[in-house]
Order: C-alpha cells, then structure tokens, then sequence
C-alpha cells in the first residue's frame, strides 16, 4: 500500500516539474516574425528616485518637463498634472505663474455665455493638444496619442519567473521609466531581415505591443537646449523626460519613501518591545 | 461568546452597575481575556487576528477614500487621481487599501491552510469551517467589486469577463448578467451598484466574523496536535498570553505590508489599470488580481466539453466548483486523527497541494496557450483529487502516528527531547 | 523571596509602560492620516481667482461672482448711499473693524476703508454671506437700507457693516483689485 502511495506521489511530483521545465522553453521565437513584444526587454537605467532613499533630480525633472513642453506636448496632454504641482520640480511661486500663463486655457461662460480663452494660471492644468480623443486620433491616422500623466505606471514590461520574485528584494520599481527610455531611444535599430514593417508605422524592439508604433521618433541630438550644461543627446533628453514623467505619474514618492523608513524604523523598534515583553509574559509557561 | 462559566467579578460599584443592565464588559472579559487558549498554539494560529486587524484598516481607509471617490464613469477615474495627487495623506490612505486588499488575501490563505492543515474544519467545527467560507465568498466579491471602482482598463474588463461566467449559465444566464450589470454591457449604472454594495458586503463580512468568533468561541480552538483540551494545565488565559503573541505577529506582518505601500506600492497592481477604461479596446492580456489567479487557471483548463456540458459552463462550473468543495471538506475527510503532524501520508499530500495551488496562480497569469493549457488541467485535477479522492480514501487507508495523550504531554515531551529549547522558550 | 525577585518586578514594569507607549505613538500615528485627509486638498486650497466684468454696472446697481464656492457682492454705490455709511459716527458701529482682506486687521470700518478706496469709493465687494451663521443677506433691504439676512434678521448699512440684529461682524471684503477701470479680479 505504501509503495503505491509513494509512487503516486512521486509521479505527481515529477509530472508538475516536467511540465514546468517545458514551460521554461517559451514558444519558438523567430526573428523575422515574433509573438511576444517587445521583442527586446527594456533596458535598467540608473535613477535617481530608485531605491528606499530614492529622491527625484529636480534639475533633471526640470530638463524634463522642458523636453515635454518642446516636444511631447505637440501631440501628448498631462491633463492630470496642474501647474501649481511644478512646485515640486523646484519652481518658485513666480516661476509656476509664468509658466502656467504661456499656456491658454478655455474658460467660461462669460456673462454673455460665451467660452473665452484666457492665459492660465496656477491652478489650471496642462491643456491637451488636441479637443478631444476624436479630433487627436483623427490628426493621427487614426491612434490618439495617449494622455502621459500615467504613463509611467501604465506601462510594465513582463518580468517574467524568477525575476518578479527578486524585484520584491531588490525594490524594482522602475520598469515604466526603463521602458519610456528603451522606447525612445530604440528607434535607431534595424528590423532583422524579411520583417515586414506595416507602411506609417516605425520599427521599435522595446514597443511593449507589436513590432512598429505609429509614434515617428520624436527627438533628435541637439533638438532642446539645455542651460545647465547636460549633453543635449538623444539619450540625455529620453532619460530626463522619463525622470520628468515618472514625476508626473507619482508626485509623491519621494515623500512616500520617507514616510516609509519612519514607519518600518518604527515598526522594527515596536515590533522588538513588543517580542521581548513577549518573552518575559511566556517565560514561566513550557509551549 | 465562551461557552464555559464566566469568572468575570466587576470590582467597582460602576462595574456592577453596568453587568445588571448590559453586562458588555463581561463578554469582552469572558472572550478576551480569560478565555482559555491550548499552551501549543504556534504563530500560524495568530493569522485569525491579523486578518480582524486588516478588516478593520480595510474598512477604515474605505470609508475614508469613499469621502473623496465619486462612482460616475466621468469622474472615477479622476477622482482616484485626485485622491492620489491632491488629497491631503491620499496616496497613504489609497495605497493602504489597495494592497490591504492584497494582504488580506495573504493572511486568508495562510488562515486556511492552516486550518487543512491541522484538521481545524473536523468535527465539532465543521459550522466555525463553513462560516469561513462564507467569509471568504463575501471577500471574494468585495475585492472584485472593489476592484471595478478605479475604472482603469482591468477595471472594466475584468468586471466584463466575471460577470461573462453568468451567461454559461443555460436559459437564465444572460437575465442574469444584465440584472447584475443594470444593462447590456459594464456602465455606468454598474459602477454605481459596485460602489454601494463594495460598500456595503464589508460589514456583511464584520457580522459573519462575530459568528465565525462565536462558533470558536464555544468550540475553543484546535491546536498542532489535534487533541482537545482536557485538563486546565492544558490551556493559557488569552489575555496575557495570546494577546500579545497576537500582537508581535501582527507587527511583523504590518512591517511587510508596510514595505509594499512605501515601497512596492504598485508592485501588486496590473499597469493597465492606470490607463483610464475604454470599452472599445481590450488589453492584450487580461488577468485577474493575484489573489484569484488559481481559479483563473481552472476556468480556463477547461478547454473540451464534458457530455452535455459545453467548455464554457464547464470551465465556469469547475471555478465555482473549486471553492464549493471548500464546503464540503469537514466531511470528505475521513482520518480520525485531526492534525496532521500525525499524519506522514496527507502532510506530504497537503504540502503538494499547496505547491499545486501556487503552480496554478502563476499558470493563471500565463497567457492560455500551448503547454500552459496542459499544465493547468494536470494542476487542476490534482487540486480536486486532493479534496475528492486523496481526503476521504487517505483517511480509510493511512496509519497514523501514535498520538500523545494530552497536549501538557505532547509540550513537555517536546522539550524534553530538545532540552536546549526548552530552556530557551 | 530572592533577590531577583524584588528587582525583576521593577525591570518587568517598565518594559510593559515602554511598549504600552510605543503601542499609543504607533496607534497615534496611524490615527494622523485619517483626519489629515479632511482638510481641504490641494485643489481646493490653489487660489483660484475670479475676474469679473463690471463695465456695465451703473450707479445703484450691483451683481453676484461666485469666487471660492460663496457669492461675492459688487455694487457701484449711488451718492446718497456714500453719504449715507460717512455720516454713522464710528461710535455706533457695532464692529468697528473694516474687515477688509486689503486692509491691516485692526483697520477701523470707516466707509473708505470697507469701498474699493480713494477714488473708487463708489465700489464695494463683500462676501456675500452673513457673519452670523452663512446665509445669504438681501440687497438693499433692511433699516439702513444696505442689506438684511432674512434668516435671522441681521441689518447691514449700505457699507456692508453689521448695524443691528444677531451677526457679530461686517460682511468681509475678500482680496480683490482691480486690473482695469472695468475688471476686478478676486482672489
């Protein structure tokens, strides 16, 4: 009898591993015609607010939000962001109001009942370029180019098995500000041979849902002007942009993070007392 | 809540006041702080009240975000984005509840296997088991409801395909979607009725928590070594004892789910959710939050017809099936012996059967294609066996360790082997 | 009774008041954000300003801005109505602060100190909301022929100043200015 439990139950055993070793071999890949994006994983750039004592850059959110005004904001809202959270990037009361009023912002009715435009003030948000999702898919054969507020945390690339488990150890949080910096310095690679690249659409292996977007690139070397003295490269302008955006998606994180280390601190010390007094209540009692 | 004879005395001239009227202070002494806890119980037994503590933070930092939140299609989105980005501690108070939900579903599964584990469902408790159940149901539906209100794209389409599982359902399935919907697809009015009844299941759940307390309460607890309390030398007064053994471990686990919100807060989330929800576009993979994923996997291990039962209702029948049989499992377990310390044959089934529902988590976060579909049915049937062939027959069939005869023999015993050890505790 | 005994109950005590304050600083803590989160958010809080149009406001005619969630009263104030706040002896005012926002706080509620000032004393903004318990008073109604709240019965003169009835202040002027002849803009 127990012979046949054993054999059972090694039989399961083995048939869970094998089918998971099978799993470890993903579907055949072939160049030329992939199925799973992206085709490349995004790079790990280094970041200023990664880790427990990670800290946003404000010079380099500032180069940021200067290479979305210049750039992005062309076809890209940040309609969640208001003007008077640039604060956080370091601006002075006086530097958000100029800011805010090189923008115009519909307002109204007026007494007469009529929408007027008026320079924005502190307490507006960033406008989107276009009226509506219509009129910016319809400016853009067809694919609105999606709102950035969030899209440092809308956009994860897969770590996969056992990668995900290590993540929680070594807090790596970072996978939307890799991919935004992947995506947009991946447009200067070539598609491998006997790819078919669909007409109006730009080869990308780090574009997390097909092999091309419809996005051209959109920075060149040299295409913003920097006043602190950062290079003005291609790279430079992605990674600071990314930096700007992950800023946009989680404004408080750096406040978050240190509210994080009294808790844990905290927690620890509490959590010490407390099993010590534990100890002490337990001590005349055999468990 | 004790079944045995009270001992409260109230010393003051107030105190007996008050027991002659409403004698609430004597509940509370009786419940928690003489009662009489086994001297054995070990830190998986203080998952019960980690899991009050989370119920209540849950249900505070809900009430408190339900200040904020509107529950219109326009505006839900926003207005978590809002709570995120303006609210004064907002980010705190919403990351606090959507991982709590997530740590929720930690702490209950440690709860239930547990509770497989050393037998705790077997006779006199097969009520207290079921009452969990119950619980679980009702968490279930509160965290997937809870989860449509963020109306990001997992939002909707999760709300979509769940509520998808009703239409498998022969002649009166899709009445019954729409009734649960308000209409013909995942709307506005859906998002309303969500919001309240998120709102309101969580103190369904806090009043079948009296009753799952009750129902330990008269039954006391089990303990590692299955054997009831029959002497006093077997049992601690709860209060000092298990009150603050309780609280250590409560500290623990809020120090881990401390390191998620402060650090990893969206570690647990899917980044399609903060992509606002668009019922024209689906995402290219859809699943559900962590804490369903095993169930996922068996919906969609079903892939061939059953008979007359097509692959659709079958996969949905095995999911609700799953959890059914959760019901059922104080009488499909057949061993006399309750824990199983005592038991070589079920501990090595059981502790298959964990790997096997944590094989089918991450199988139901695979696409399902290829190999994945083969593995998910292999996981499957074995999670049925355990509960359907493995429980009962194992019960008829294993031999049991020879069991100590009171828990003082089993714990002195223990440490008479490990001399070192007792000393030490 | 050993020695340890006599010791261990002193050194046993004070871990117990050590954790038990621990427990009351951690309970604290947590308790914080849940009342932090009442206040007004960040949005609210962002100043926003109102500018309003008042070109076509002739004298004896008044409107209503919305600034801040509350009505705001712009009047151009007719001759006899200046004439008639100048002429109240400052003895008889029941609040004798101005409470106007662009004013020092113990400015005395004189009518130049309560208008839009030298020049344009024709012009007064208030709050629209009475300093008794909120409501709204009406326009130029009441004894003194400014404004009355029908709520509980407060008399405003015809400088917005408290004169008889239940409220305890002046109608407060907000911060405005004007950015031309014919624009006020508030906040």
């Amino acid at each position: 009898m127990k012979r046949i439990l054993k054999g059972l139950a090694v039989l399961s055993v083995a048939t869970v591993c094998a089918f998971g070793a099978s799993a470890a071999e993903e579907a055949g890949h072939s160049a030329a015609e992939p199925t799973h994006f992206p085709i490349f994983k995004p790079h790990h750039e280094s970041w200023s607010f990664a880790g427990p004592f990670g800290k946003y850059d404000l010079a380099q959110l500032q180069r940021g939000l200067k290479v979305y005004r210049e750039v992005c904001a062309a076809c890209h809202g940040l309609n969640l962001v208001s003007f008077r959270t640039l604060e956080g990037l370091g601006y002075s009361d006086a530097q958000v109001k100029a800011i805010a009023a090189q923008y115009e912002v519909q307002d109204g009715p007026n007494a007469d009942g009529e929408m007027f435009n008026r320079p924005g003030i502190p307490s507006d948000y960033f406008p989107s370029p276009y009226p509506n999702t219509e009129a910016a898919a319809a400016a853009n054969n067809g694919a609105a180019p999606p709102d950035l507020s969030l899209i440092a945390k809308a956009r994860g690339v897969e770590r996969g098995f056992p990668t995900f488990i290590f993540d929680i150890f070594t807090q790596y949080a970072e996978s939307g500000p890799d991919y935004l910096y992947s995506l947009l310095t991946g447009y200067d690679q070539q598609p491998p041979e006997g790819m078919q690249i669909p007409e109006g659409t730009h080869y990308n292996p780090y574009f997390i849902a097909g092999k091309s977007l419809a996005m051209p690139p959109p920075l060149s070397d040299g295409q913003v002007t920097y006043d602190d003295g950062s290079p003005e490269t291609v790279k430079q302008y992605s990674h600071d942009v990314a930096a700007f955006l992950m800023w946009a998606a989680e404004p408080h994180m750096t406040a978050r993070k240190q509210t994080g280390f009294s808790v844990l601190a905290f927690l620890i010390l509490f959590g010490a007392l407390v099993y010590i007094t534990k100890r002490k209540v337990w001590s005349e009692v055999t468990h | 809540m004790s079944g045995g004879h009270s001992t409260y005395t109230p010393k003051s001239g107030i105190g007996k006041w008050i027991d002659a009227r409403m004698p609430l202070p004597r509940l509370v002494y009786d419940s928690f702080v003489a009662y009489p806890v086994p001297r054995n119980l070990n830190y998986a037994y203080t998952f019960g009240g980690i899991l009050s503590l989370m119920l209540i933070a849950q249900i505070l930092t809900g009430v408190v975000l339900a200040m904020h939140y509107v529950s219109d299609t326009s505006l839900a989105f926003v207005s978590v984005e809002k709570i995120m980005r303006d609210v004064n501690s907002g980010w705190l108070l919403r990351y606090m509840h959507a991982n709590g939900a997530s740590f929720f579903f930690i702490a209950v599964y440690i709860h239930i296997m547990r509770g497989l584990y050393y037998g705790s469902y077997k006779a006199p408790r097969e009520l207290l088991w079921i009452l969990g159940c119950i619980i679980y149901l009702l968490m279930m539906a509160t965290a997937f409801m809870g989860y449509v209100l963020p109306w990001g794209q997992m939002s909707f389409w999760g709300a979509t395909v769940i509520t998808g599982f009703f239409t498998a359902i022969p002649l009166v399935g899709e009445w019954i979607q729409q009734l649960l919907l308000g209409g013909f697809a995942v709307d506005n009015p859906t998002l309303n009725r969500f919001f309240a009844l998120h709102y309101l299941l969580p103190f369904m759940i806090a009043g079948v928590v009296v009753l799952h307390v009750w129902a330990l309460h008269v039954t006391g607890q089990t303990n590692p070594t299955g054997i009831e309390v029959k002497a006093k030398t077997d049992t601690v007064a709860f209060t000092p004892y298990a009150t603050i053994k309780d609280a250590f471990a409560m500290i623990v686990f809020l120090a881990v789910f401390a390191y998620f919100i402060f650090y990893m807060p969206n570690y647990l989330g899917h980044p399609d959710n903060y992509i606002e929800a668009n019922p024209l576009k689906t995402p290219a993979h859809i699943v559900p939050e962590w804490y369903f994923l095993p169930f996922y996997a068996i919906l969609r291990a079903i892939t061939f017809n059953i008979g007359p039962i097509d692959s659709k209702l079958g996969g949905v029948l095995a999911m609700f099936g799953s959890i059914a049989v959760l019901f059922f499992v104080p009488w499909l377990d057949t061993s006399r012996v309750r824990s199983a310390v005592y038991r070589p044959w079920y501990k090595l089934f059981f502790w298959l059967f964990v790997a096997d529902a944590i094989f089918l988590g991450w199988l139901g976060s695979r696409p399902a294609e290829g190999a994945y579909v083969a593995m998910a049915q292999v996981a499957t049937l074995y999670y049925f066996a355990f509960f359907i062939v493995i429980m009962p027959v194992l019960g008829l069939i294993e031999t049991p360790r020879r069991l100590p005869n009171s828990i003082t023999e089993a714990v002195l015993s223990k440490n008479k082997a490990h001399p070192a050890v007792a000393a030490k505790v | 009774m050993s020695a340890e005994d006599t010791i261990e109950p002193s050194r046993r005590d004070f871990l117990y008041i050590a954790t038990g304050m621990a427990g009351v600083v951690g309970v604290g803590g947590a308790v914080w954000p849940f009342i932090d989160q009442m206040r007004p958010d960040a949005s609210t809080l962002a100043l926003a300003t109102v500018e309003v149009d008042v070109a076509a406001l002739e004298p004896g005619m008044s409107l209503t801005a919305k600034w801040r969630g509350k009505p705001i009263f712009i009047r151009n104030r007719t001759p006899e109505e200046i004439e008639a706040a100048k002429s109240v002896p400052m003895a008889e005012l029941k609040d004798p602060v101005a409470r106007n926002a662009n004013k020092a706080a113990d400015a005395p509620a004189t009518d130049e100190d309560r208008s839009a000032g030298d020049g344009k004393e024709n012009w007064l903004v208030m709050i629209g909301s009475c300093t008794h318990l909120g409501c709204v008073p009406l326009g130029q109604q009441g004894d003194f022929g400014g404004w009355f709240c029908p709520c509980h019965g407060s008399h405003y003169d015809t400088a917005g100043r408290i004169r008889k009835g239940p409220a305890p202040e002046n109608l407060a002027v907000p911060v405005f200015q004007f950015v031309s002849d014919t624009k006020i803009r508030i906040g």
